[in-house]
């Protein structure tokens, strides 16, 4: 059953210290309200995935890795390979994430993950069918949270991203539904790149790329996830507070300006 | 929204393939005080959603250490009744109700004053019995109901509706294979009075113009919502006065 979190470990006068300064438009890392943290992204960081990507924000590290393996479709979708993801809050990354199956903060980031990439179809599943009905492609993309500082599903959904322009898989032919893979290989069939972006309330200031003091004080957060062609793809409200409907339209129109530096700067890595 | 064929989800005239306008409610009835031994409970009919919500508490927080000092624990469970769907849905919960009992339980808890009821706890459950797209929103609907019903004090009803993209036209709360066939669902819950959205979520694919449509045509409807909300539980307690004799009672505040 999904209940109300312990309070942050946050001592209230540091809380207090934190939200005074969003309210005056200032933040805790001197960056203004709207300025996200030093993105890095690596490409490739472990060979045995089809596809990984390693990216820093700020403090923040996520490590996402690809596998390709066959599977069975599904019965609604007997032409288009399966596209999974999975999120695992690693025990190491911060001193509350307990070991055991994902908790409903790591389904959540997953599943919005997940549908940015779903619903912007960044990936022509049609050109993993191996069979119809039979035989696909599964594309597994597992998120690994290493360190925590905050805004963990725009890292996670940059790593995805990264790791899904990284991947490669061995081209294929198929002859009487079976599978022949050469030598030769090739991207995975992406045609679209989603970039998720959060902003968070605190008071009535929003600021984007919440650290994880800020995340501590924040009354509720939304990430805008947008495609290539700033259409919006997916969105998610969590926390406790409240937008107003002006807010949200506010935020979306930010989200997608801030979205397009960021794309630019994930594709900028790929050869 | 999955595989799409092409299907046609608006005709010539302009209406659904329920005969529905653009920005037109499936009919929607709502009754509260259906269970005997919940604290609060409701029904909604929405469409051909059937969900019934009931809340217990506040009672004694268990286990103890989940307790807070300060406000109750709100726990919400939304569960899909294994019949409720055309394939059957195994009973174990899924990813997908772990995310919407927490947006839902987000959605809830702003609208409940719980700092009054410090180390306990108020327990939402949500049963879909039958699903026709559009149940998490519903079942916020019902399940603010039942708080009330359970004469938990509440900022504000929450009233939670649909907008959506199907055949690249906005439109108001999409019926089952509207969010099959369609283009885009935005489900929100609102409380009018606050101006305030408790939940949000979006897939599929919108312009900013259309969404800030969509977002509108699903406030207003909220705002509809929120009064059938009204009738329904001044009728319930309208019941009760007449069967309690009194002749002079004050008027229940909702």
């Amino acid at each position: 059953m999904s209940a109300t979190h312990q309070p942050p470990p946050l001592a209230k006068l540091e809380q207090k210290t934190v939200q005074e300064l969003i309210l005056k438009g200032k933040r805790v890392d001197e960056r203004g309200p709207l300025d996200y943290r030093p993105l890095t992204i690596m490409l490739g960081t472990v060979e045995k995935a089809n596809g990984s990507a390693e990216v820093h924000l700020g403090k923040t590290r996520v490590l996402t890795g690809v596998k390709i393996q066959t599977g069975t479709p599904f019965e609604d979708t007997p032409n288009e390979g399966i596209l999974t993801v999975n999120a695992e809050f690693v025990p190491l990354a911060y001193p509350t994430f307990e070991t055991g199956p994902p908790d409903e903060d790591a389904i959540e980031l997953a599943r919005v993950v997940d549908r940015g990439i779903r619903e912007s179809k960044a990936i022509d599943l049609q050109k993993l069918c191996i069979d119809p009905g039979k035989k696909v492609f599964v594309v597994f993309v597992d998120i690994y949270i290493l360190d925590h500082d905050g805004n963990l599903i725009d890292a996670a959904g940059l790593a995805a991203l990264g790791a899904l322009v990284n991947a490669t898989m061995h081209e294929f032919e198929v002859k009487n539904g079976e599978i022949k893979y050469k030598d030769s290989k090739m991207s995975l069939p992406m045609q679209n790149y989603p970039v998720p972006i959060t902003t968070v309330k605190v008071g009535n200031s929003v600021i984007v790329d919440p650290c994880l003091e800020e995340e501590q004080v924040m009354s509720c957060r939304l990430t805008v996830t947008t495609d290539k062609n700033d259409n919006v793809c997916a969105m998610q409200k969590g926390g406790l507070g409240v937008f107003s409907p002006e807010e949200i339209k506010q935020v979306v129109s930010s989200s997608i300006q801030k979205s397009r530096d960021l794309r630019e700067k994930v594709l900028s890595k790929v050869n | 929204m999955g595989h799409k064929e092409q299907v046609r989800l608006i005709d010539d005239n302009g209406l659904r393939v329920d005969g529905r306008k653009l920005d037109q409610l499936r009919p929607i009835k709502l009754e509260v005080g259906v269970l005997d031994k919940a604290d609060g409970s409701a029904y909604i009919e929405h469409g051909r959603n059937k969900i019934l919500a009931a809340v217990f508490g506040p009672r004694e927080a268990h286990p103890k250490h989940i307790a807070l000092a300060d406000r109750a624990v709100v726990r919400c469970r939304y569960h899909m009744a294994p019949f409720s769907t055309d394939e059957r849905k195994s009973p174990a919960p899924s990813r997908r109700e772990l995310e919407l009992s927490k947006v839902i339980r987000e959605s809830l808890e702003p609208s409940i004053m719980s700092e009054y009821f410090p180390r306990s706890t108020i327990d939402i459950f949500i049963e879909v019995l039958q699903a026709d797209a559009g149940t998490r929103c519903a079942g916020i609907t019902s399940a603010s109901l039942a708080l009330a019903d359970a004469g938990i004090p509440l900022r504000e009803l929450v009233a939670a509706c649909a907008a959506g993209k199907i055949d690249g036209k906005v439109v108001l709360d999409l019926s089952d294979i509207e969010d099959k066939k369609g283009d885009a669902d935005l489900p929100i819950a609102f409380m009018p009075k606050s101006n305030a959205i408790g939940l949000l979520q979006m897939d599929g694919s919108m312009t900013e113009e259309e969404l800030g449509q969509a977002l509108e045509m699903s406030v207003n409807a909220c705002r509809t919502i929120y009064d059938m909300q009204r009738d329904a539980l001044r009728s319930k307690y309208h019941v009760e006065r007449e069967e309690s004799g009194a002749e002079e009672v004050a008027e229940v505040k909702v």
